[in-house]
Parts: C-alpha cells; structure tokens; sequence
C-alpha cells in the first residue's frame, strides 16, 4: 500500500510537472530567442537554444540609434515609461476612488443605497466595448483623445471594484465601527484608521488586479491614442509586430519586455492574487 | 442629511460620476448612435447627421461580412467553451489528487499565462505557428506528422487561435475548479470507495454534482468571454485568412476606427450586447437555480 502509493505521487507530479513545463514552455521559448543572434530562429531545423546568447535585440530594441543621419528607434522605452505612468496612476486614482464607495456601499446608510447598488450589479451585463464608440465622440469633444487622461479615465469606472470592496467589507463587525462613533470619531477618520488597516490585504489585491488590467488593456488604448510616442506597451508591440513580422528575435524581446514586469509583479503578490480570485464572487 | 449620509456621498459621488461619464452616458448615447447614419461626414461636421431608424441593423443583415464575423464568433464559443474549460477541469482534477506534491509551485506556474499580456504572447504564439520555423511543426515533424499552417489556411485559423486562448486562460478556471474540488463532500467520497465504486464512478456520482454548478456557471461565463475576442485576431491573423478568424468585435473595431462608419458599429455594438445579456440572463437563472446569487 505503501509502496504503491507513493509510485502514484511520482507519476502524478510527473504529470503535474509535465504540464506546468508545457505552459511555461511558449514564455521559456520567448525569452531564449529572444536572445539568438538576428535571425538565427528562423534557420532549419529550429533551434531550441541559442549558438550564442546575444543582447543586440534588445540593444536594436531599447537603444536610439543615428541611421543616415536620422534618429531611429523603436519607441518602446517611451512605450514602457507610458505603461508603467498609466497603469500607476490609473491603479492610485481607481484605489482613492473605489475604495471608499465600496465601505460606503457596505457600512454607511444612506438614502438610495440599495437602488444605486442593484444599478452597478445590473451594469455588470453591458460590455465595456458598446460604450467605446460613442466615449471616443465624448473624448474628442472634451479634447482627451490622444492624451494619457483620455487612457486613464475609463479604467476608473470601477463598477467591479466598489463591488468587490464592498464585499470584503461587510464582514467587518459594526460593533467596531459603532464604537468609534461613540468615541466621538468622525465619519473620514473611523474609515482612516479603524477600516483601512482591516482591508489592505482586499487593497493589496484589488491594486495588483487594477494594475495589471491597466497594463494589459488593449482595446481601448489602440482607439484612443494616435501620437507613436503616446502608445502604451501592448499598442507599440501590435504596431512593431505588423511592420517586423519576419524579425522574430526582435519581436521576442518585445514581448519579453512587455510581460516581464507583471509575470514578476504576480509571483511576487501571486498569494493576494490567487485568493482575491474567489473572494470576487459578486452577490446582491 | 445625517453626518453618516453626508460622508456616504462624499466618498461616492467621486467614483458614481466617472461612472456616470465614462459609462452610463456613453452606453446611452449608443442606443441612440446605432439608429443614425454618423459617419466620417458626421465627424467632420455634425449638420451632416441623420436619423435613419432600423436602417443600420437592416444593413447588417445584409452584409455577408457581418454574418461571416458572427458565424466565427458563435464557432470561437462553439469550440473554445468545451476546449477551455476541459482543459481546466483536467488540470485542476490532477492537482486536487492528494498524492500530488508541491502543488502551490504547479498552481502558480500554470496560471501564469493568465496574467500576460494578449497582445505580447499572440505575438509569441504567432511565431510558434510559423509553418516553416514554429515550434508546433517541429514537434510534428518529430513525430512524422506533415508541416500546418495554422495561421495561413482557413480551416485551421480558429482551431490555432483557441489553442493559444486556452493556453492563455484555462489558469483561471483552475484556480475556480480547485475550489470547489475541496469542497466536495469526504465522508460522501469515502462512503462510495467503500461501496466499490472505481475512481470513475466516483467522478460520475459524487465530484460531478457536487461542482456541477461552478461548472456550469464558469461555462456560461466563459461564453460572454469568447464572444469578445479581438486583440488575438488583430495581432495574429489581422481576421484572415480568407475572413475566417473575423470576429464581430473585430468587424466593428474595422467598421468603427478604420472605416468611421461609427452608427453602423454601434449597430454591431448593440447585437453584441444583447447577445451578452441573453448569456447572462441563463447565468443568473443557473444561479437561482442552484440558490447561488
């Protein structure tokens, strides 16, 4: 019994390992090549690791260059300083934003909260793409197309956020936050010091979502922004990859570029991550 | 007003009016934008707007494109749901099997691909798709399988690009199934190994209905998620080849940013929402059935 349960482990980690090796394999691949000499991937048969590891990708990538008397780059550092300018600030604004409407939805009484609260669950169902189209026409007018502000705002729009707050709220005990009251605590300091500190692990959590989402958005910043040196990461890369589909070393380093900071970011927070996952679950 | 009520305002109104802006009056302003004819003419000058009532959905019905992106649409869920989800379930059935060691390490890893970008793995899994140079065909070909050109014929497009989606996804449903896995009933569990029942039975009868509404759910979710595919055409495929990976997201990004034809793609907007609300719709009817929601 024994014996064969512990065979049993070894085949099923090995399947296990097995299978995370295959999903971490397209990233393994991604980082090696991009570190072959230019053009070495695209030689027969495909070479699984480099003849020698060269950094001139990423020095082509990264670094501006005169060519025939012109500047030339690439524009990814801007595109890398856009993202990480967007995606901290949309993560600070949204967190300022949500956080205290979702203890407000949880714990403070006011008139129209159960209304308001059953519209944001039911606004739930409408895809953010139907409002694109008419947000650019707002944005021209306002004159935000093209500009970081036109990128940031509507990922402030936290509707899943204050919900998810609002959540993790309620299971504070209002006899805490009555006693403060007692105490003679005004409204913006019981939710400074006696709320706050009980919800940073949801902060923590709902500021790793917000920056990633930022980070990764795709859609509506390829909309938005027009000026090349405005692009935030996933716009430049889709950009490059239209002009230098053939230089694939080049385009891996992009893409290492691009998912290196959150690939980091999660392992690191990767336990804020994976809990806040199931406590998301959204109820009325 | 109550100090309570006045500091209930305050710490909403801020979040409640972006909304408002950003999202309420801009899905508004959609319903209204799909019964005109705003084009480029329009953008330039908004004298040359006009009401044209139904006219945009009646023009799409008789556009073969949009017909085309909606069929693609419908076979991106069609294959991807079954696809993405079993794939989720297979793994997170092998990481509940209690002889499994360092599972923390296989779990993170497995869901790393959840949180990379779309647009930068497409562009990874592009080249992996490569006929002469990807890694895919050199698999193949050390198996004695003939080269696929995944991305360059119309019949393996969409098979290609839903191996890529699952790949990029199927870490999220893990993590949901694992969950509920360890919820399942043990005494239940126990009492049917000590039936006889074989692993199998035991599936069937007692882990199935235990998670078959989390099963379910995730399904119906992942539907809404499938109709919104856009980044993995545009990067990999640009809706080709022969318009076999068009989506309707896609069709109305081309008709929207590229062509303006901004009422016509509001039409399209519209369809797609209503597509979502009927899914969500058999969502939360799942959920009351099963007292979740």
């Amino acid at each position: 019994m024994v014996v064969t349960r512990s065979l049993r482990g070894v085949l099923t980690t090995g399947a296990a390992a097995l299978l995370t090796a295959l999903t971490i394999a397209p990233l393994a691949y991604m980082s090696v090549v991009s570190f072959m000499p230019r053009g070495e991937s695209s030689t027969l048969p495909t070479p699984l690791w480099p003849s020698r590891w060269s950094g001139e990708n990423y020095y082509e990538l990264l670094v501006r260059r005169l060519i025939d008397g012109a500047w030339f780059d690439y524009r990814i550092v801007p595109a890398l300083w856009n993202s990480v300018w967007v995606a901290s600030l949309s993560t600070l604004l949204g967190l300022l934003l949500t956080v205290p409407s979702g203890y407000a939805f949880a714990k403070l009484r006011f008139r129209g909260r159960q209304r308001l609260l059953q519209l944001l669950i039911a606004s739930l169902v409408v895809p953010g793409q139907v409002a694109m189209l008419p947000l650019f026409l707002i944005f021209k007018e306002l004159g935000l197309v093209n500009s970081y502000a036109g990128v940031i705002l509507p990922s402030l729009a936290g509707i899943f956020a204050v919900l998810f707050v609002r959540q993790a709220t309620l299971a504070i005990p209002d006899e805490m936050i009555d006693a403060a009251r007692i105490d003679g605590a005004s409204e913006a300091r019981i939710f400074r010091v006696v709320v706050l500190p009980l919800l940073t692990p949801v902060v923590v959590t709902l500021a790793l979502f917000m920056f990633l989402g930022s980070w990764n958005d795709f859609l509506w910043p390829l909309i938005v922004l027009a000026d090349q040196n405005r692009y935030t990461l996933p716009v430049a890369v889709a950009a490059i990859a239209r002009e230098h589909a053939a230089d694939a070393e080049l385009m891996m380093a992009a893409s290492v570029v691009t998912t290196l900071p959150v690939l980091l970011l999660f392992l690191t927070l990767q336990r804020y991550y994976l809990t806040g996952l199931l406590g998301g679950s959204v109820k009325g | 007003m109550t100090r309570q009520e006045r500091a209930a305002w305050l710490f909403c109104a801020p979040v409640l009016a972006i909304i408002a802006l950003v999202f309420v009056l801009p899905t508004a302003l959609a319903m209204a934008l799909s019964v005109t004819d705003y084009s480029v003419y329009a953008l330039g000058d908004w004298q040359n707007l006009r009401f044209v009532g139904l006219g945009n959905f009646v023009d799409l019905l008789s556009t073969p494109l949009f017909w085309r992106a909606l069929g693609n649409t419908l076979m991106f869920a069609g294959l991807g749901v079954p696809m993405a989800i079993g794939t989720s379930l297979a793994v997170a059935l092998l990481l509940h099997d209690t002889t499994v060691r360092w599972k923390p390490l296989w779990r993170v890893l497995l869901f790393a691909p959840y949180v990379t970008s779309v647009v930068a793995t497409a562009v990874v899994w592009r080249f992996l798709f490569n006929e002469r140079f990807g890694l895919l065909n050199r698999a193949l070909g050390a198996i004695g399988l003939p080269p696929v050109d995944w991305l360059g014929n119309p019949h393996t497009s969409i098979p290609a690009i839903l191996l890529f989606v699952t790949w990029k996804t199927f870490g999220y449903n893990m993590i949901v199934f694992t969950a509920a896995l360890s919820a399942v009933p043990q005494d239940l569990m126990e009492a049917a190994r000590l039936d006889g029942a074989g692993s199998w039975r035991r599936f069937r009868h007692v882990t199935l209905p235990a998670i078959g509404p989390t099963l379910l759910l995730a399904a119906v979710m992942s539907i809404a998620g499938f109709l919104q595919i856009f980044a993995e055409p545009y990067v990999m495929t640009m809706g080709g080849p022969a318009q076999s990976t068009t989506t309707v997201l896609f069709f109305m990004f081309e008709e929207g940013f590229k062509w303006w034809n901004l009422g016509q793609a509001s039409a399209v907007a519209f369809i797609l929402f209503l597509m979502i609300l009927a899914i969500t719709l058999v969502q939360t009817r799942i959920g009351r059935r099963y007292e979740w929601l």
